[in-house]
């Protein structure tokens, strides 16, 4: 293998889900997967957005089996591994199971920042497999480096080989990703890597990875077209130019990647993530980034503004996984709307 | 008429939170509180009146008089290894573990048919909640899928939870098919460390066929809340049932959404740990009803 400086895993199948509201064709996934690999992606994520078992009336059901499409993946890829998402609660080690038999090679367990102890079983079942595994600590604005690097350690513990830094909100700015990083590096960076996975709703997702590589991070996620939950992901194709230029070696072929973002995925995205008020208002209120689309399905069916209920959502302190929630903000603030209204005649 | 003499086996939270609210009941008498080293929830045992050891189960059945009712509260390990032995004495079991050795209850929906067995299981926290909801579905219309989300404070899921998630999701899943009536079950639990605590929240959505009689669906829904409501006065509704129209991507099926908040008695357990008093009231409520029809029937 080449020498790299650092690993880039690709979520455009993954997070990229939550944008596309988990319609994935087997087609678009072999095109992705193909492109990736082909320009020096070593890893790439394939699961509907919630993780392993996430079809559903909560998160939005998969157009295509997500194992079928993990398959597909497997089948496409030369050399690059495929990687699955689990969140425990909704996923089980049966569902990664499933995954591993068709060929998935590395396990990324994912909890709310301050609850790595439910992901335990399922770094013990990964490793048995033989499966890579990474640990994702969401939300990861919600706690204090200190707080993170404590729940790193519960989960390098566990069997994590890394621990990410997940801004799921896009919520940290510069130096709260460095900080987090930094205390997660002194507490595990003698026996696991560190991770950055940053969103775009402060437009720092790129800025950020690049301080999470200065202070220690060794794997960074990105997706083709910032192709994401909110204003998306650090963009892929963004972060192998950034990183080239600064001399940091990826691995990535940087014209392979722009043309796999331009050519294979710009195609059929139906809308590119963007900074617009809702997104800006998660970031800046710190609020999950998957809750976006489901927020403007609420706004419209109660008539309620989107970004009023992801306000709330923030002020209420709503985990990754809530999505539900946002239906009973949505009708209590309906329902505040009309008492004002009354009292207004 | 006499009460049931009735024995708790795990001396820790849900125990200390069962003995209280048993307490209440005029038909159920806790006499025996059993540990396996001594601890503070024995000692509050022996306080409020009850004998509490901490010498086991062996203890137990050298009682005289033996309890007619164990509650158990421990472990699906302990609850296997002592299940026999209550079985061999006669003595009906109450299991609060995940242990499933007999039938799954859920008082407000299928008790009666199970108050003749020697063990009952009474599931997870978020199956007690939601399991009536589903019930109350698939007893108007046909439910070919159901899918509920249990949203509990992080302090009310302790190490036994945390350590074997999958296990709630999975029983509480095969529940909603075994119990609730739908055909397919899925369950998804969030812990969420919010503080200050939140309270116990469930959603439930169940798949309902395009022509289904909302009004018949809803005004089945109000009835069972109702009724869950005699042994969780805290089970309420945040808002009246959601319903969605058909959709192609849900196999041509509308939707129904039930929102839930389960605020606790607050008996020993603090009020927003509604999933850990959902538990022990439906248990109080099985050994209530167990007892007056062991009455009625000797």
């Amino acid at each position: 293998m080449t020498h790299r400086d650092l690993r880039i895993t690709d979520t455009t199948l993954r997070d990229g889900s939550h944008a596309m509201a988990h319609q994935f064709t087997e087609e678009q996934v072999r095109a992705t997967v193909h492109a990736l690999d082909s320009a020096g992606v070593e890893v790439i994520e394939v699961t509907h957005g919630d993780g392993l078992g996430g079809s559903s009336f909560n998160y939005g059901f998969s157009l295509t089996d997500e194992i079928k499409l993990v398959a597909a993946g497997v089948d496409e890829a030369a050399e690059a591994e495929i990687a699955v998402l689990l969140l425990p609660g909704l996923g089980t080690v049966t569902d990664l199971r499933r995954a591993h038999e068709v060929g998935a090679s590395v396990a990324r367990i994912a909890t709310h920042c301050t609850e790595a102890d439910v992901s335990v079983q399922h770094f013990g079942a990964a490793r048995d497999m033989g499966m890579e595994t990474v640990g994702f600590l969401m939300m990861a604005h919600k706690a204090d480096p200190a707080e993170l690097a404590r729940q790193a350690r519960i989960m390098v513990d566990a069997g994590a080989q890394c621990v990410y830094v997940v801004d799921s909100a896009g919520a940290l700015v510069l130096d709260d990703a460095q900080a987090r990083v930094e205390a997660m590096h002194r507490e595990i960076g003698h026996q696991a890597q560190v991770g950055f996975h940053g969103h775009q709703n402060l437009s720092l997702g790129v800025a950020n990875s690049v301080l999470a590589y200065n202070n220690g991070a060794r794997q960074i996620d990105g997706a083709l077209c910032a192709l994401g939950a909110g204003a998306g992901n650090s963009p892929t194709e963004v972060l192998a130019a950034t990183f080239e230029r600064l001399h940091i070696s990826t691995g990535l072929d940087v014209q392979g990647v722009l043309a796999a973002a331009e050519d294979v995925v710009k195609p059929y995205i139906p809308r590119w993530p963007s900074m617009d008020r809702n997104a800006i208002v998660q970031g800046y209120a710190g609020v999950y980034s998957s809750f976006l689309l489901h927020a403007e399905r609420a706004s419209q069916r109660y008539g309620v503004p989107a970004y009023e209920i992801l306000q709330r959502a923030g002020e209420l302190g709503y985990v990754g996984g809530q999505e539900d929630m946002l239906i009973d903000v949505a009708l209590r603030l309906a329902e505040e709307r009309d008492l004002a209204s009354t009292g207004a005649r | 008429m006499g009460r049931a003499v009735a024995a708790i086996v795990g001396p820790g939270n849900i125990g200390t939170d069962l003995l209280a609210k048993l307490r209440r009941s005029d038909a159920v008498e806790v006499d025996y509180m059993v540990g396996v080293v001594e601890s503070e929830g024995l000692a509050r045992a022996r306080e409020l009146g009850a004998k509490a050891s901490a010498d086991g189960v062996d203890w137990l059945l050298a009682q005289d008089p033996l309890p007619d009712i164990v509650f158990e509260a421990t472990s699906a390990k302990a609850h296997a290894a002592n299940a026999p032995r209550y079985a061999e004495a006669g003595i009906k079991a109450v299991d609060l573990t995940p242990a499933h050795l007999g039938p799954m209850v859920c008082p407000a929906v299928n008790l009666p048919e199970h108050l003749d067995a020697a063990n009952v299981n009474m599931i997870t926290c978020g199956g007690q909640a939601t399991i009536p909801i589903v019930a109350a579905v698939s007893r108007v219309v046909p439910v070919p899928y159901a899918e509920i989300v249990a949203s509990v404070a992080s302090r009310s899921a302790g190490p036994g939870t945390r350590a074997n998630i999958d296990e709630f999701t999975e029983t509480t899943a095969g529940a909603i098919e075994e119990v609730g009536g739908a055909a397919r079950g899925k369950a998804i639990i969030i812990l969420n460390p919010v503080e200050p605590p939140m309270i116990m929240r469930d959603t439930i959505f169940c798949a309902i066929p395009a022509d289904a009689d909302t009004d018949a669906i809803a005004g089945s829904i109000h009835d069972m809340v109702a009724d869950v409501q005699r042994y969780v006065p805290g089970y309420t509704l945040r808002a009246d049932p959601q319903f969605d129209d058909p959709r192609d991507g849900w196999s041509g099926n509308g939707r129904v959404a039930v929102f839930l908040e389960i605020r606790g008695n607050g008996d020993y357990l603090p009020d927003y740990a509604g999933n850990l008093d959902i538990m022990t009231a439906a248990a109080a409520r099985v050994g209530e009803l167990v007892a007056r029809a062991e009455v009625v029937s000797a």
